[in-house]
């Protein structure tokens, strides 16, 4: 497993795509972390330094968006690009027979490339992260606490998870189609589902589940909602952009975007608005790690199951 | 002489479909042995079920004493299998091929370094060896397979197709080279091809598949006696057009 692992490292690291992905993202982060930057630094001037502005750098929209919408929208791709030829790129250039037929288990070669996959996926993510915080260092000039770094950590450690989704997905779709165009349309096309559409589909379960017939009717309104939000989850993206933003906002203490509030409430709210400590922010999204990694392990299991009964003479 | 493979009523059904009907076979030690039969007969798939990389629905199969439905590892450590049109990480050169093939079968570095310049030398690849595989010809390519089949040091050689699209000078070496593999170091050899003359130049004995059946095993001389009489001579082209005119 480990010479199957090494050899896709090898080959992930000097392949041109991967190269040309994890350069123009690299691009895009540091542009968009230095015009959030440039805006933080602005609006801090002269003011006494509230707490966790380190963060602000990853969520602050800069001109068009923060760096966390940017990673869930595009880390896919990346997990994508990895994995959609997994499989059946060997089956074209016809070595997967020669593989098998070498002393290895079948399942070797299909672990070797996942692991592979979220080897450089790590590899990838944390060298970004940790460029954009020395950038952010220099720029703001405000250096981390403690506790900003171990919400960084998590970030990290969910976004590899929500990239390995995708590369688990994509290598379930290079075992399933013989074709390399067809696994890399169908990922992708998931993925623009997943990502921009999702909100429409589950506006759609929602209006059909639960319609809003008065739209008077708070009670309604909630309940359509409720499904709504509930519907949304099925995406992983969603599940993702829901739970970093979390964790990388230490004001946010709700997952759900809507709380009906009184105009006393809110000021009232607004009086006793603390950061949460780390841990109960994790406990906060922890439903959406525990799924997020789930999502992962099925996509693996079924690539997993799927491979192992396939038949190796059609190959 | 102990038999290197032996299969027992050896059954393979995909749905209603027979692929392998009941095949019972024996290949001895240092035979070049060729299994023939019409596309789709069921050569591949025996071979796949003797490599245990297709598992039987019925009968058995020993290969070097071992059950490929049980321990195919094992076997696959001492079994070398060119599949038909092997491909190749065309990225990579000859010798890259050879070392990547090397550690899954995991020679120690030393032993793999020797081990391929040999293979490499035996094929007549030793100047190509630093080439993108991308770059090879047809004739190189399949020399370069069995070059990867022989790092392993195998007692047994399956090869499926070897010759198919070669030029003549490149068939002949790669009959030349089969022969030889059997004769210099003892290795079996079984060969699954429809180039009739030249299974009948190299092989001992041959084994004629239709239809998941085996329904001839012997030497040339001894199928075309029981064919096409005693004074016919050994013409296996001939011998397999009466078989499969009649199957």
């Amino acid at each position: 497993m480990w010479t199957i692992c090494r050899k896709e490292l090898a080959d992930h690291f000097s392949s041109i795509r991967f190269l040309i992905l994890f350069c123009l993202i690299l691009m895009v982060a540091l542009v968009s972390t230095y015009m959030a930057a440039t805006s933080v630094r602005e609006a801090l001037e002269g003011m006494f330094k509230p707490s966790h502005v380190f963060l602000l750098l990853f969520t602050a929209p800069g001109k068009f968006f923060s760096l966390v919408q940017f990673i869930a929208f595009f880390g896919p791709l990346l997990g994508i690009i990895m994995g959609f030829d997994a499989i059946n790129r060997e089956r074209q250039h016809r070595t997967l027979a020669k593989l098998v037929s070498q002393p290895i288990f079948r399942d070797a070669v299909i672990n070797g490339k996942f692991l592979a996959g979220v080897i450089t996926v790590s590899i990838a993510v944390s060298s970004l992260i940790l460029l954009l915080t020395g950038m952010g260092l220099l720029t703001v000039g405000v250096v981390p606490g403690q506790e900003e770094i171990g919400r960084l950590v998590v970030y990290l450690i969910v976004s590899i998870a929500y990239v390995s989704f995708w590369l688990g997905l994509a290598i379930l779709f290079s075992i399933l189609f013989r074709s390399l165009a067809t696994s890399v349309l169908a990922s992708v096309a998931l993925w623009i589902f997943f990502s921009f559409f999702i909100g429409f589909a589950s506006d759609l379960v929602a209006d059909a589940l639960k319609p809003v017939r008065n739209s008077r009717d708070t009670e309604q309104i909630v309940a359509n909602r409720r499904v709504a939000d509930a519907a949304s989850l099925a995406s992983p993206a969603v599940l993702y952009s829901q739970a970093t933003s979390t964790i990388l906002d230490p004001y946010r203490r709700t997952r759900s975007n809507l709380v009906l509030t009184g105009m006393m409430e809110r000021l009232s709210l607004e009086r006793f608005r603390n950061p949460l400590p780390l841990d109960q922010s994790i406990l906060v999204v922890w439903p959406y790690l525990t799924s997020l990694l789930a999502l992962t392990l099925v996509c693996f299991g079924l690539s997993y199951v799927i491979f192992m009964r396939q038949e190796i003479r059609s190959v | 002489m102990p038999a290197i493979i032996q299969t027992e009523g050896l059954t393979r059904q995909y749905g209603r479909q027979t692929a392998v009907d009941g095949l019972s076979l024996e290949i001895n030690e240092q035979e070049i042995f060729g299994f023939l039969g019409p596309n789709g007969a069921g050569k591949t798939t025996t071979i796949l079920m003797l490599l245990g990389l297709t598992e039987p629905t019925g009968g058995r199969a020993r290969v070097l004493g071992v059950d490929p439905a049980h321990d195919p590892l094992q076997i696959k450590r001492q079994v070398g299998y060119l599949p038909e049109n092997v491909g190749f990480y065309d990225d990579l050169t000859g010798r890259e091929n050879l070392r990547y093939m090397a550690r899954l079968n995991q020679l120690p570095e030393s032993k793999a370094r020797e081990q391929i310049e040999t293979a490499l030398a035996t094929v007549g690849l030793n100047g190509e060896g630093d080439k993108l595989v991308g770059a090879y010809s047809r004739g190189m390519r399949q020399r370069l397979g069995i070059a990867e089949l022989l790092i392993k040091e195998p007692k047994l050689l399956i090869l499926d197709e070897p010759t198919l699209g070669l030029d003549p000078d490149g068939t002949n070496k790669m009959l030349d080279l089969i022969v030889s593999l059997s004769r210099d170091r003892g290795i079996t050899v079984m060969l699954s091809s429809h180039q009739l003359e030249q299974v009948q130049r190299i092989c001992s004995r041959v084994g004629i598949m239709i239809k998941g059946r085996l329904v001839a095993l012997g030497s040339v001389e001894e199928l075309a006696k029981r064919k096409l009489g005693d004074d016919a001579g050994p013409n296996l082209e001939e011998i397999y057009m009466r078989y499969f005119k009649e199957t």
